[in-house]
């Protein structure tokens, strides 16, 4: 009650602040009048009585001051007078605000979206409890990570005696996948086929169902699977009763027993969203020979310790296993364990291909963080410098310390603020962009979020040192500081100081020159490598890949022959039915597609020319076809025809090869009716040259892998599935996607279509990872070269002050206004030459590390350097411009009469 | 507390309100009928037989603390030689502090009492 009142009497007070000061003044004066009227009532005249009452009272002003002075809202009052004074002044001073407020935005926005990055990756501990517990566990080859077979992890298993439970699941290779069949479109789920105690060794537990059984990983168990929450959603709309319930998958039934939790974090394959238990089989274990699956090394194990045991212990533990085989548990060569195993904890195995990386990244950024630091207190110290006069008036005026003081801090936080706010949205656009831009395969990139922590923590750095900063001026000078002030500004620490920053300032430039360097060698390498001729014609282009999925198209023991013929009858009828649709001008199937992530060994076949002998086998780059999908594609004909209609599995075996490999191999005489091999020496039907082709480029624009053969899947032993589908349009190919879909769904709905993409797109994905550090550095570049140039500003604001007299002098005794322009601006110009001198000498041997992402250029590249030692000259030049410009309009005789 | 006393000197006899009453007098003033400012200030000067002098200062920022505590309530009205003041009044929260503060005052003041008379 008396507190609600205490609250809006202060708002009144606040924001009625006229009617108050009426009220108390006339409460005042009416304690004045009844003072007078009291005296007279005592019998004195009116003058008597009103200088009696004017005696005992004093004088009204201070009361009222200290009546008005009383209640919460005068220290907001103050503070808001004291926040609009530094508005006012950042007002004035919109120069010095708007750089200040544009270098904290970019320190901190740049390094809080980079940490935010960063963090989930290397720092912030696995959404599992415990997570220090849990370990990696791999063999050995050659010193590297390996995989590890079934047999390796129950001999484990049984005897390590510092894990709670180990699991193990597939590498992640797609073999898990599946086909979800059924209502509505089918869809090609990412599957990981795990131990049936996966969930429990990473602690965690469905939020719906129940978890794998020990019953159900045995050979030929219950086929039994467990959703992933967005699986869920998406296909059975968050049904509850879906469990228990019966699923198609591949063709086959699988009974759902659980569904995870949407917070569940998969770290370790982190896109699965279906997974069903791996169902070895136990008597392999004993027959005797090593040949079945079980002995091989495919899985990946990951274990949880006991609780109390170090990572040491289980170390020693498995190690002292590995060298130690016992006879009941044999082991092949390739599982002998002799090299012995790594252990690993799972955060460090996630960050391991990308750690280095990942420092650098940090290493730049705190870097940057600290640039803006710098800039910032240079800013700040040029700027009270100027103000020393400004803060000695206020003391000579009656402002206590405390109050200069109080402005000043006012002053540092409204700008830190300013900074912070900007900083936010910077760091907000920063995250977005690199989730967007981030290469395929950086790990949790789910996670990546904006981390407050990391906002706070820049926030705080860059507030701390700017108030620091703020207050040394002040603090440096005691009361007698400030009178001195009046007189002359003071020069004593100023010079020192100033060492410390133009080396910094040096720094900073040598920093932009090598990221400017980088950027522009990998500007000018995207720029070549995107005018590269793939060698096909990606306009009109759509292209996606069509699955089958079922068992009748699983190839099984003992002829595999019926169920290629299966695929290759679906593939030929949905070819055919999408050559129906109107905007299809051709189109075919065909793999590896070019410029696609099909994994780079999909293709590589042994090829062996008559007029080479058996002996003559080379590995060359198959691509597997239909009719049309050269024309299709826009691959030019060189001579001779293409593979068409008429190459039927009766035909005589005809074959296309690319210009290159044409050349190489019948330099002089014609390939046309050549025959040759293909598939190694089991193979061995005879292929006959039909035409040369154009060579094209397979994996990527930057790869010269031009020599390549083409056979007709009708003439091949194999069909394989997925295939890729190329179809050329006469409109928009994005438009034709859903009706090239449907056309293949109208032959059989329950096969799988993914990664509908047009050609265009590919080849722009194709280059991801390269455009990804390129962004990356440019957006480094250039707020570094913004951080510089707001560095030589800082700086040579801060000397022009402190030379005014010495300025003012050289102006008295006859040096024009360009001599002293020309001072400023050499000195400036001293500094950024230093700085870029030394920035030369570090982008020589930085852009070493990089070499591997150039394409078509030098890394020395002299137009490059050239072009960035122009571009910072001319920043710097404009940089010191302005501290010029103001020391040559100093008015000799206003710094001498101030001296 | 922010009471105002003058800076104590020698050749003033002292009549500044002791620390910390200064909420008491007016409590108790205001119990015995509704007063403006200055009539707050001449019945505590009456009352104390002028051993006791408000300060105005003093008085009307003690006034608005109170009046905010929710102790004191304020009108403006008015007064029988046709000014307007602004007439203060004893809430029932008020009394109830104004019970409070008397109880505490009277225990510290017989304390102090038996404090001196042992020592004499």
């Amino acid at each position: 009650m008396s507190l609600m009142r205490y609250i809006t009497r202060g708002l009144r007070g606040l924001f009625k602040q006229r009617a108050k000061d009426d009220e108390i003044a006339a409460e005042i004066e009416h304690y004045f009048e009844e003072a007078v009227e009291a005296g007279m009532s005592r019998g004195l005249t009116c003058d008597q009585a009103q200088r009696a009452a004017r005696a005992e009272i004093g004088n009204l002003a201070p009361i009222r001051e200290k009546v008005r002075s009383y209640g919460w809202e005068n220290a907001v009052r103050t503070w808001l007078q004291d926040l609009s004074y530094a508005a006012r002044q950042l007002r004035r001073n919109r120069g010095f605000a708007v750089v200040s407020v544009i270098t904290l935005a970019l320190g901190i926005g740049a390094s809080t979206a980079i940490f935010s990055a960063v963090n989930p990756i290397l720092l912030s501990p696995l959404p599992y409890p415990f997570p220090n517990r849990l370990l990696m566990i791999w063999n050995t080859y050659q010193g590297a990570r390996f995989e590890l077979s079934f047999a390796t992890y129950r001999e484990l298993l049984a005897r390590n005696r510092t894990f709670d439970s180990i699991a193990v699941f597939d590498l992640g290779d797609g073999l898990a996948n599946v086909t979800l069949q059924g209502k509505g479109i089918p869809e090609r789920l990412e599957g990981q086929k795990v131990s049936w105690n996966y969930f429990r060794v990473l602690g965690v537990s469905p939020s719906l169902g129940r978890d794998f059984q020990p019953s159900e990983d045995i050979f030929h168990g219950p086929k039994v699977a467990i959703l992933s929450h967005s699986l869920w959603q998406r296909r059975f709309h968050g049904d509850p009763a879906i469990i228990g319930r019966g699923i198609r998958l591949d063709g086959e039934n699988f009974t759902i027993v659980a569904i995870m939790p949407p917070s569940f974090d998969n770290v370790l394959q982190p896109t699965a969203e279906i997974w069903t238990p791996e169902q070895f089989d136990f008597s392999q274990l004993n027959s005797g020979n090593f040949k079945s699956w079980e002995w091989m090394n495919h899985l990946h194990m990951v274990g949880r310790l006991k609780p109390g045991v170090t990572r040491s212990q289980a170390v020693q533990d498995l190690a002292q296993i590995a060298s130690t085989p016992s006879p009941e548990y044999p082991r092949p060569e390739w599982g002998s364990l002799k090299q012995g195993l790594i252990l690993d904890s799972v955060q460090d195995d996630l960050a391991e291909t990308i750690k280095p990386a990942l420092m650098a990244i940090i290493g730049a950024v705190v870097l940057l963080l600290l640039v803006a630091c710098v800039n910032v207190v240079n800013l700040l110290l040029a700027r009270h410098a100027q103000r020393q006069g400004e803060f000695a008036v206020r003391t000579a005026l009656g402002a206590s310390r405390r109050r200069v003081l109080r402005q000043l801090v006012t002053e540092t936080l409204l700008l830190a603020m300013l900074g912070g706010l900007a900083g936010i949205a910077v760091a907000l656009a920063g995250v977005r962009a690199l989730v967007f831009l981030s290469p395929a395969g950086l790990p949790r990139i789910e996670a990546i979020q904006l981390d407050p922590a990391a906002l706070c923590f820049a926030l705080a750095v860059t507030t701390v040192i700017g108030l620091l900063t703020g207050l040394f001026p002040a603090l440096g000078s005691p009361h007698a500081g400030f009178t001195l002030a009046l007189h002359r500004s003071s020069r004593r620490t100023a010079g020192r100081q100033s060492v410390a920053l133009r080396a910094l300032v040096v720094t900073q430039i040598a920093l932009a020159l090598i990221l400017l360097v980088s950027t522009g060698l990998l500007l000018h390498s995207m720029r070549r490598l995107l005018s590269v001729d793939p060698g096909f014609n990606p306009d009109h282009l759509l292209t996606m890949v069509v699955h089958t999925s079922g068992p009748q198209y699983l190839p099984a023991a003992p002829d595999l022959r019926p169920a290629f013929a299966a695929r290759l009858r679906f593939f030929q009828r949905a070819i055919e039915a999408v050559r129906r649709v109107p905007a299809v001008r051709q189109a075919g199937f065909g793999i590896p597609l070019p410029l696609s992530d099909d994994p780079f060994g999909l293709g590589q076949t042994g090829v062996q020319f008559e007029k080479d002998g058996p002996r003559g086998v080379r590995n060359l780059l198959r691509f597997g076809v239909s009719p049309q999908f050269c024309q299709a594609m826009g691959i030019p004909l060189r001579s001779g025809r293409f593979l068409d209609e008429r190459d039927t599995a009766s035909a005589p075996f005809a074959a296309l090869i690319s210009e290159s490999l044409a050349r190489s191999e019948f330099p002089h005489e014609d390939p046309i009716g050549k025959r040759l091999h293909v598939g190694g020496i089991d193979n061995n039907t005879w292929y006959t040259v039909v035409g040369v082709v154009g060579d094209i480029k397979r994996t990527s624009l930057a790869a010269n892998e031009p020599e390549a053969v083409y056979t007709d899947f009708r003439q091949s032993w194999a069909v394989e599935s997925p295939l890729s589908f190329v179809i050329r349009t006469s409109g928009d190919p994005a438009a034709a996607a859903s009706a090239v879909k449907n056309a293949i769904w109208s032959i059989d709905p329950n096969q799988p279509i993914v990664r509908v993409m047009t050609m265009d797109r590919m080849i722009f994905t194709s280059e991801a990872e390269r455009r990804f550090v390129l962004i990356l550095f440019a957006a480094f570049g250039s707020v570094a070269l913004t951080l510089a140039a707001i560095g030589i500003y800082g700086v040579l604001s801060g000397s022009v002050n402190e030379r005014m007299r010495e300025i003012g002098v050289r102006a008295a005794l006859g040096a024009s206004r360009q001599a002293i322009l020309r001072l400023i601006v050499a000195d400036g110009l001293y500094l950024a030459g230093v700085g870029i001198a030394l920035g030369l000498a570090g982008a020589f041997g930085s852009t070493r590390v990089m070499q591997s992402l150039l394409f078509g250029i030098s890394r020395l590249d002299p137009y490059t350097y050239i072009g960035v030692i122009l571009l910072l000259g001319t920043v710097a030049t404009i940089a010191c411009a302005a501290p010029a410009w103001r020391a040559s309009r100093v008015d000799p005789s206003i710094t001498l009469r101030a001296e | 507390m922010s009471a105002g006393y003058r800076q104590l000197s020698m050749n003033d006899t002292n009549t500044d309100v002791i620390q910390g009453t200064l909420d008491m007098l007016i409590l108790k003033t205001l119990s015995l009928e509704p007063l403006h400012g200055f009539g707050i200030s001449r019945r505590v000067e009456q009352i104390t037989r002028g051993v006791f002098k408000v300060n105005p200062g003093s008085l009307l920022t003690a006034l608005q603390r109170l009046e905010r505590a929710g102790w004191l309530d304020a009108e403006w009205k008015q007064t029988e030689n046709s000014r307007r003041a602004k007439i203060y009044s004893l809430t029932r929260a008020g009394r109830k502090q104004l019970e409070l503060e008397t109880a505490d005052w009277n225990r510290r003041s017989s304390a102090i009492a038996r404090l001196l008379k042992a020592e004499i």
